[in-house]
């Protein structure tokens, strides 16, 4: 079986990058390949990414508060590629706005505060489903 | 050897210590506090002849939002000012800018025009408020706007009191709000120190920041090292154009983390100033005393506060703020205990306020300076905390400085390191926080008060106003004004005069900015990931 791919991203224009790095590292000490886009893409950068790097699920941190406005703009334009890529976002998201951005289609929803484990747990879970 | 043995840092720390631990001469390494090397603290008497300044760090959605918001704290007693900005505002985009409208006012406050920092400001007297500015790619026009606003107010330049954060180079190591390439950025670090040097005596233009790394994941040894390092990087730069060290080195002020390993961070701060104090005098030949007093802002640490039982961060807090105190900050801030979730309500950030006040007026740690000197333990960590910080200044001068070093990737793998090692040991248990690992419970969320409640409307609202500002003023003299600053940013000399013309006459911020982009370019970091 070949390995879980992962592409990870900083959308919107927030640059506090430690968590993603984290996850990043843990995913890849999980035995993942992971492509880190780095700061400031936009949905379609991220998305022609996904494409290009054969992704099993993308993953976007965002500590800014602008999770729901980022979140709309990369799930309308998944829908405008027509891609079938899980998306998984974590960051400083309220309970409340967890459940939103669940419903609006966003696979998974990581807040602060959930262990590095389950993260990765996570990811490597939505990776299967989809090649399975 | 088990994780209670070691500091944060790593430290390995004895079960006691003696009149043995502490090397010879600690009367030299101490000095008297305002004395040289200021190991004790930058002023004679502290927080005796004055409390240390409680500047809580707040701004949120249009001017008028963040204005409210200051005049709330100032109504509680808080004693100064500190502006949070938006992303588009310290990355260089007025509000309509598509690729701001999902960040307007959500960090921060929106600022497009020198009319908006009027608006921030009203009812203010800014020759009676100190105010602090977290902004630094576009500090040189946040700059300009802010003294606009000043002369507006009929407020004289002699009598701003405040500081730019203005540290660029920490930027490309964390939080990463940089726009243009390191060498132009830093050149426009440096005309703001220059001409804040004439024109600014009771302002502090630059605020060396070793926080960011360290929020970012590095350790406190690495902190102090790489703010040593940037501090060095921008002396170098002023020096080669020819200034006096003396001339600008009084004003230069830092900016350092307090998180939870209370007599480490003490010592790391004691052991700051005299770092600082050792290179001003032996690098750059500082003849003024003030020129190596080091003076610090501590905001405490939003990395070490959880969102799992978020009112044990009241605690974390408070021994946090305790520990700027001890080590002679002179303004503070402390973290809302509900910055894991969100920007602190009304609520927590008068906690916070409120959590400086009692242990400024209740607690008794402000009658006397430097408590903690003469503790075996205290010098003996704070020497090696020193000597520490000296070996990884001596690595990155190997590596050519700061900014080659940056340039390499040595500080961010330090920093990427350290972070996914506490992490690592958050999930194994070796690092016990409480709540998360230790003593964890369900449903958290329930002890959280009313939250903040960020406003959808602002982006649309805020880019309008900005419209018809842009749509009233003088084009032909803005567009002078704007060719003005573009011919000094292309030509060489001091972007600040241009730019105050410039924002006087109705230019945006993102105007500027560009003017700024067209002449340097902008950065794209490389992937060391």
């Amino acid at each position: 079986m070949s390995p879980t791919r992962v592409v990870l991203a900083k959308p919107g224009l927030d640059g506090h990058d430690r968590g993603i790095k984290v996850v990043a590292m843990a995913l890849r000490d999980a035995g993942a390949e992971v492509v880190y886009l780095g700061l400031r893409r936009t949905p379609e950068e991220i998305w022609r990414a996904a494409v290009e790097e054969d992704a099993d699920v993308v993953g976007v941190s965002v500590l800014s508060g602008a999770h729901v406005a980022l979140a709309e703009e990369l799930l309308a334009e998944r829908a405008r590629a027509g891609v079938d890529i899980p998306l998984v976002i974590g960051g400083t998201v309220p309970a409340e706005d967890a459940e939103k951005l669940r419903a609006m289609g966003v696979e998974a929803v990581h807040r602060v505060g959930t262990s590095l484990p389950l993260v990765v747990d996570s990811v490597l879970a939505l990776a299967r489903e989809r090649t399975a | 050897m088990s994780a209670t043995d070691t500091t944060d840092a790593g430290i390995p720390v004895a079960p006691v210590y003696a009149e043995a631990d502490v090397a010879a001469g600690l009367a030299e390494r101490l000095g008297a506090p305002g004395a040289p090397p200021f190991t004790r603290g930058p002023y004679p008497t502290m927080y005796r002849g004055q409390l240390w300044t409680m500047r809580q760090f707040a701004g949120f959605g249009s001017p008028e939002d963040a204005n409210a918001r200051f005049t709330f704290l100032l109504e509680r007693g808080q004693s100064a000012l500190s502006v949070a900005f938006d992303l588009p505002t310290q990355l260089g985009y007025d509000s309509a800018h598509p690729a701001a409208r999902a960040d307007v006012g959500r960090v921060g406050v929106a600022i497009d025009t020198a009319d908006d920092m009027v608006d921030l400001f009203d009812g203010i007297p800014l020759d009676q408020i100190s105010v602090n500015f977290t902004i630094n790619a576009t500090a040189p026009i946040i700059l300009a706007m802010y003294l606009v606003a000043a002369e507006r107010q009929g407020a004289a330049p002699a009598d701003l009191a405040g500081t730019l954060q203005n540290d660029i180079l920490k930027e490309f190591l964390a939080r990463k709000t940089f726009i243009y390439p390191p060498t132009p950025s830093l050149r426009l670090s440096c005309d703001v120190i220059e001409y804040a040097a004439g024109a600014l005596p009771r302002f502090n233009p630059i605020s060396i920041t070793g926080y960011h790394a360290r929020e970012a994941g590095c350790d406190a040894v690495q902190e102090l090292a790489l703010a040593m390092a940037n501090a060095i990087a921008y002396g170098e730069a002023l020096v080669a154009r020819r200034l006096a060290f003396d001339s600008f080195a009084p004003r230069l002020s830092f900016h350092f983390a307090t998180t939870m390993d209370l007599f480490e961070e003490v010592a790391k701060l004691r052991a700051a100033r005299r770092l600082w104090y050792r290179i001003a005098t032996e690098r750059f030949g500082a003849t003024e005393p003030a020129s190596g007093r080091l003076r610090f802002f501590s905001g405490n640490s939003g990395t070490t506060l959880t969102a799992q039982q978020p009112l044990n961060n009241v605690v974390r807090s408070t021994i946090q703020c305790l520990g700027a105190v001890l080590g002679g900050a002179q303004s503070i801030h402390v973290m809302g205990y509900d910055e894991a979730y969100e920007i602190p309500s009304e609520e927590a950030v008068t906690l916070s306020l409120r959590t400086q006040q009692i242990i400024a007026l209740e607690s008794g740690v402000a009658r006397t300076a430097d408590p903690l000197a003469g503790s075996y333990f205290v010098e003996a960590l704070t020497d090696e905390l020193e000597a520490r910080a000296r070996r990884l200044l001596d690595e990155l001068d190997a590596a050519g400085g700061a900014a080659a070093a940056i340039e390499a990737g040595l500080p961010q793998r330090w920093i990427a390191e350290s972070a996914y090692r506490s992490e690592r040991e958050l999930a194994s248990g070796d690092r016990p926080r409480v709540g998360v690992n230790v003593y964890a419970s369900e449903n958290d969320d329930a002890e959280l008060g009313e939250m903040f409640a960020a406003d959808p409307g602002v982006a649309e609202r805020h880019a309008a106003r900005t419209a018809e500002r842009v749509a009233a003023r003088d084009e032909d003299g803005c567009r002078a004004a704007t060719e003005a600053v573009a011919a000094v940013a292309r030509d060489g000399g001091n972007v600040m005069p241009p730019l105050i013309e410039a924002v006087g006459a109705g230019a945006t911020l993102g105007e500027l900015a560009d003017v700024f982009r067209s002449a340097f370019g902008e950065f794209r970091e490389p992937q060391l990931w």
